[in-house]
């Protein structure tokens, strides 16, 4: 055994150091810059979803003199006054409407409410607003003199919210009896039905993929190689264009549906397109490659001399393969049908293009509350919910299977 | 398949049976994108075969949308778009995923697992998510909306598979090359672009090959954040595919599929010249 010295060992330690520096030095530009362009703009996404300020800065006033309202009755006059004028000021400058979908969104019915009221609201002049503001706030809708209505509009104005994730779960506060499910199941429903969906995919994949691989991987290598070429091309091949040929096929007047008329088959050609059908069909075609190739690379690697020993010892085929055979494969199987099933349960394109409306997921509705509700919030508070999930599944494919083995092409 | 004596009639039986499965389902895999080709050339604006083209009647053949996807302006835009932000994405994609990939590579790297599963991350975040969130953060940075802003959304989709692939060149490379060099005074820039790039160049290039793929395949981010002056091809592919679909869209789609083609073929190149110069082999 060598003994080193204090200073050895010191100077051991400082090289060590360094090399970790020098290790590190090179990630360190590209975890800058995903830090920036991919890492901080979700982090800004989440944030959005507990983050809120929209009715705070609408009507400040009212919300901090509805802050020492004790929560029972009707606030005092003075506040109601308050906030009639501040709505007399959203009046006038058009934005009552935004105020309007704001509180709608924690109490439905409220849009109305307050569209019309405002615009009676706005139609006062400074004096009439200062004499009769209030008289007329309670007379344009009998609500305003509910309890449930002015605890509504102190929710609507936190800053810092769950609400958008009560409502991602078909939840709802209720001022008595605290959170409980809503009357109508949306979002629980939409994920059930695209892990189903994703379920599917994967199985469909797995079912399909695993007799190919193993097939692939009893042929010579050089034959397999060829064959394999196969299953590269569609992999290599742009997801729209893929998607672009189910669309072809699937269509009412497609290639599928007049070749079964033209063999005489069916008398009138099946609706298979802008279903849930068509999407786990063309879902599991794009990603068919993605189970083949783990499955194939960890089949490559089996010795087939044991399939082999079992059955000259008189193993019968199937319970070989089943007890042999099988186990040995579950490495490149578990890789596939996880990688297939992550990819799957947050895809978007291909169910919004032959989806139609009964084939959407949990994708297609986070965009739809992007780009069309402008229900921004809920949209970060569905995908955080969303990527929770993937990172779940992330993190148990990195356990087992390391995320620095993914295989490509 | 070699069939001892020990197979008995099941077993003969099952093989066939398994053939026949295997072979349907690379058919399953290949026709749905071989049947796009032949209707490119319909002359008609149909996205299914007329009876004309199954009777190889010439004039139920045509150009005619070739010619129109060479003629339209958005087109060609969408073109030299997708060719543009492909390139400095790749160029970004690369020179950042190759450098991270050697350092990656060394074994005194700090926390490797937890950096290669972050680095990584962006292949398995769903697009919906990283393309709101790009939205709203470029948005603010005033990069939505613009090339620049659509090039490192895209440079940031393609880093992991440069490090895929530039990894797996770096596994079972002998550093005591590099030491080598050092000891014989190259400066470590020097032992990197003299020695060790030379010898994980068809890790860098076919990491190169998926980044351009990624950038030049990717909607979800562009529907998104850009403007109409940065349509790429796929964007232009998925609005005519939800408007007003007409088989130039078809004529597209083949000319990506020869795209593909030559990509799929360079990559073989690649792989086998590795596995001679180096006698490893780039998993597959």
């Amino acid at each position: 055994m060598t003994i080193l010295t204090r200073a050895e060992a010191g100077q051991a330690s400082v090289s060590r150091r360094k090399k970790r520096l020098l290790a590190f030095a090179f990630v360190v530009p590209l975890l800058l810059f995903l830090l920036l362009s991919f890492v901080a703009p979700i982090a800004s996404m989440l944030w959005r979803s507990v983050y809120h300020p929209t009715v705070a800065e609408l009507i400040p006033i009212t919300l901090e003199r509805l802050g020492q309202w004790d929560g029972t009755g009707t606030p005092e006059p003075a506040t109601l006054a308050v906030f009639v004028e501040e709505l007399h000021g959203l009046a006038k400058e058009r934005r009552s409407g935004k105020l309007a979908e704001e509180l709608n969104r924690t109490q439905a019915g409220m849009s109305s409410m307050v569209k019309s009221t405002a615009r009676r609201v706005g139609r006062l002049s400074p004096e009439e607003l200062q004499q009769q503001g209030v008289q007329t706030l309670l007379d344009a809708h009998r609500n305003w003199s509910r309890t449930e209505t002015w605890l509504a509009v102190q929710r609507a104005g936190q800053v810092y919210t769950y609400n958008y994730y009560l409502t991602a779960l078909d939840l709802e506060l209720h001022p008595e009896h605290g959170i409980q499910a809503r009357d109508t199941e949306i979002y629980r429903q939409l994920y059930a039905k695209t892990l189903k969906m994703a379920l599917a995919i994967t199985a469909l994949c797995a079912l399909l993929g695993y007799p190919l691989a193993y097939y692939l991987a009893s042929l010579p290598s050089n034959r397999a190689n060829l064959l394999l070429v196969l299953v590269l091309l569609p992999f290599w091949t742009s997801l729209l264009v893929r998607t672009t040929a189910w669309i072809a096929l699937l269509q009412t007047n497609g290639v599928i549906n007049s070749f079964l008329q033209g063999i005489g088959l069916i008398a009138a050609p099946f609706e298979m397109l802008y279903t849930s059908f068509a999407t786990v069909l063309a879902m599991t075609h794009i990603l068919l490659p993605f189970m083949i190739l783990p499955l194939y690379s960890v089949m490559r690697g089996i010795d087939p001399s044991y399939l082999r020993a079992a059955l000259s010892l008189g193993a019968r085929p199937l319970p070989a393969f089943a007890r042999i055979y099988f186990p040995m494969t579950l490495p490149g199987l578990s890789a596939g049908a996880l990688l297939v099933f992550i990819i799957s349960v947050g895809y978007y394109i291909t169910p919004a293009l032959v989806g139609g409306t009964d084939g959407q997921m949990i994708s297609n509705i986070i965009a739809f509350h992007m780009q069309s509700s402008n229900n921004w919030e809920l949209a970060a508070a569905l995908g955080s919910l969303l990527l929770a999930l993937i990172l779940l599944l992330y993190w148990v494919y990195d356990r087992f299977v390391g995320a620095g083995s993914i295989k490509l092409g | 398949m070699k069939t001892p004596s020990y197979y008995g009639f099941w077993h003969h039986l099952g093989n066939r049976l398994l053939k026949l499965f295997s072979w349907l389902v690379l058919l399953f895999l290949i026709l749905p994108i071989l049947v796009i080709v032949p209707l490119s050339f319909n002359a008609e604006p149909f996205f299914s075969f007329t009876e004309g083209m199954l009777r190889l009647q010439p004039d139920a053949w045509s150009l005619r949308w070739y010619e129109q996807v060479f003629s339209d302006p958005r087109w060609l835009l969408a073109i030299k778009n997708s060719f543009i932000i492909g390139f400095f994405a790749t160029l970004l994609a690369t020179v950042l995923g190759t450098c991270a990939a050697v350092g990656l590579a060394r074994a005194e790297m700090p926390l490797r697992r937890f950096i290669t599963a972050l680095l990584l991350s962006p292949m398995i975040v769903p697009l919906i998510i990283t393309a709101a969130g790009m939205f709203f953060f470029y948005s603010s940075l005033n990069l939505a909306g613009s090339h620049l802003g659509v090039i490192i959304a895209h440079a940031a989709l393609g880093t992991p598979f440069v490090i895929i692939t530039v990894t797996a060149t770096l596994t079972g490379f002998d550093y005591s090359l590099a030491r080598a060099a050092l000891n014989l005074g190259a400066s470590p820039l020097r032992v990197f672009l003299d020695v060790i790039l030379p010898l994980i160049r068809p890790g860098v290039i076919s990491g190169a090959l998926f980044a351009f793929i990624t950038s030049f395949d990717e909607v979800v981010v562009v529907l998104f954040m850009a403007g109409p002056q940065q349509r790429t091809i796929p964007r232009q592919m998925f609005s005519g595919l939800r408007e007003q679909i007409n088989p130039s869209i078809l004529a597209v789609a083949t000319l990506l599929i020869l795209l593909s083609i030559v990509l799929l073929l360079t990559l073989e190149l690649l792989r086998r010249r590795a596995e001679r110069m180096r006698g490893i082999e780039i998993p597959q």
